[in-house]
């Protein structure tokens, strides 16, 4: 009776919509925005012969996989720091790292505009200092797009490393330290392995979230930097294919569902879980 | 010696640290900063130099019919989500801390599958679906959508406060003569105020905020904040838009803050006289 609600919503809008796009992958496409229900494989068949297609996908996967790796090494450091720091206002760096979640995601990518764009701080300092004499290309290209989704993927990483050192019982460390480990070594055999957790957890809720963006490409790369994300919408919304729009979407779907599992396999739910907010 | 020497290295991996960190937090607040201070650039181009203060590019976007229409709808939108999705949600993480059903651990895996699957997938699965059933993209879609997308952030917010909250004090109630519903009211949602009012809060922004997802889902004609911030970026970067981005940072950073500073005192008036009750 209480999750009647939510179940109806989450059948409604969840699992009947991607059963019934599962579906449509074989429908037939005709012209722009007209279809048929006969079935056919020609969608499926398009998707894996043409290379066009796997080549997204693999860039996809790439870039995906490059932001998390940043996104893990470069927010470690911050949740170690906050964890482990005797600085009275923690809360205060703590909320600092939730603030740009209330920030419109829109806003904050078009924001590097202003730090990259020819008339960004950078460019400008550079060029008022004599340094450079032409404005320098920093946006349109696939280091700003990632450098996008690091700004709004850090967040997300650093909060989730910093959860499961929370966790960690600190007389681990002292005990540690007391029988003749350094600070290195306790650090090495001791907090790191005990906040693995936490740092699988944010290497895969970034890598997902990453290989499934759509703003950031759009807005910080050029038309050669469009990612997944971007070739579904401009399928479903400007050619108006949508048989292979939904094919295409299955694929991501099951594509990043295939990471999620084998995560899950090993890792369980329940650190994302706290990761989100639980 | 070699003492000495590996102390020195701990400093140094400790100032390291620091150091990481103080970049970290620039570059997340670095563009913010940049936008926030461009918006009151008196040059006709959306980038530096200054050339002045100016409050004019403020005035155009008040005097921007489409701004405004956007501004709105988008308000309406995530009020709705937030009561909505507040509501559903709070049931649930009740349903699922408190009692023992068939296929609870699938609903709660399920409840949080929105916030992990991307959105262009949530919102194509969408539409093909009212595309099979021929009905057209409306503003009710839409807001389900939105309370979709929330849902995962309300649920968990709600059922950590859950966990925290003793069952003893229900279990009180219940033993008093009070009813199911009644215990509920009288007990458990006082104690859930802070989870309730931050899951409201969350919702709201998420929903403000949401973008890709909109983009499939919006009924013809019809724009939310961040679309509309797309569209007009499509023509060029103006000073107008960093303007716009400086008001929505007003709106929902203010919003939370102010939230939970109301949150914070309400608690400490409330704390006295009251049983220490552990969270978490």
């Amino acid at each position: 009776m209480l999750v009647a609600p939510v179940l109806l919503l989450l059948i409604f809008f969840l699992v009947l919509p991607i059963a019934v796009m599962a579906g449509y992958t074989f429908f037939t496409f005709v012209t722009a925005g007209v279809e048929t229900s006969a079935l056919t494989t020609a969608n499926w068949h398009e998707f894996l012969t043409d290379s066009y297609y796997s080549g997204f996908l693999v860039k996809t996967l790439r870039v995906g996989a490059i932001t998390a790796l940043l996104c893990g090494v470069l927010g470690y450091f911050p949740a170690y720091f906050i964890w482990a720091t005797t600085f009275k206002h923690k809360w205060l760096l703590l909320l600092l790292l939730i603030v740009p979640f209330w920030i419109s995601f829109t806003i904050r990518t078009f924001s590097w505009i202003n730090i990259l764009g020819e008339q960004g701080v950078i460019n400008v300092a550079l060029l008022k200092m004599g340094i450079i004499h032409e404005p320098l290309q920093m946006l349109y290209n696939e280091g700003a797009v990632i450098l996008g989704m690091l700004h709004f993927l850090l967040p997300y990483m650093i909060l989730n490393v910093y959860v499961s050192l929370e966790s960690i019982d600190r007389t681990l460390i002292s005990a540690a330290r007391s029988m003749g480990c350094t600070s290195a070594q306790a650090f090495r055999e001791v907090t790191l392995p005990l906040s693995l957790p936490g740092l699988a957890a944010g290497l895969l809720l970034c890598f997902v979230l990453a290989a499934g963006s759509y703003v950031t490409p759009q807005l910080l790369g050029s038309g050669r930097d469009a990612l997944f994300g971007n070739l579904i919408y401009d399928t479903i919304m400007g050619e108006l294919n949508w048989p292979m729009g939904a094919t295409l979407s299955i694929v991501l779907f099951v594509v990043l569902g295939f990471f999620a599992a084998v995560y899950t396999r090993y890792m369980g739910m329940s650190q994302i879980v706290k990761g989100l907010g639980g | 010696m070699s003492g000495t020497r590996r102390k020195q290295e701990g400093r140094w991996a400790w100032r390291l640290t620091g150091f990481v960190t103080v970049c970290v937090y620039i570059f997340m607040f670095a563009p913010i900063v940049a936008t926030v201070i461009l918006s009151f650039n008196a040059s006709m181009f959306g980038g530096f130099p200054m050339t002045g203060f100016s409050l004019q590019w403020y005035g155009k976007l008040m005097a921007n019919e489409a701004v405004l229409a956007a501004f709105r709808t988008s308000l309406w939108i995530a009020l709705v989500t937030a009561l909505v999705t507040t509501a559903i949600g709070v049931t649930t993480a009740f349903a699922l801390v408190r009692f023992e059903f068939r296929g609870k651990q699938a609903l709660s895996t399920l409840v949080i599958l929105p916030a992990l699957v991307p959105e262009t997938i949530l919102g194509v699965g969408l539409l093909v679906l009212i595309k099979a059933v021929d009905q057209p993209r409306t503003m009710l879609l839409l807001v389900l959508g939105h309370i979709l997308l929330a849902m995962p952030y309300v649920v968990l917010i709600a059922q950590a406060r859950m966990i925290g909250i003793r069952r003893v004090y229900e279990e009180a109630a219940l033993s008093l003569g009070a009813s199911r519903v009644s215990s509920f009211r009288e007990i458990t949602l006082p104690l859930l105020i802070p989870a309730v009012v931050g899951g409201a809060l969350l919702a709201f922004t998420i929903s403000f905020d949401n973008t890709s997802a909109s983009l499939f889902w919006r009924p013809a004609g019809v724009e939310t904040m961040p679309t509309q911030i797309l569209s007009m970026l499509k023509i060029s970067i103006s000073p107008e838009i960093n303007a716009l981005g400086t008001v929505m940072i007003l709106v929902t950073v203010g919003i939370p803050l102010i939230g939970g500073l109301i949150l914070q005192s309400l608690t400490k008036l409330r704390r006295r006289g009251e049983p220490k009750e552990d969270t978490q």
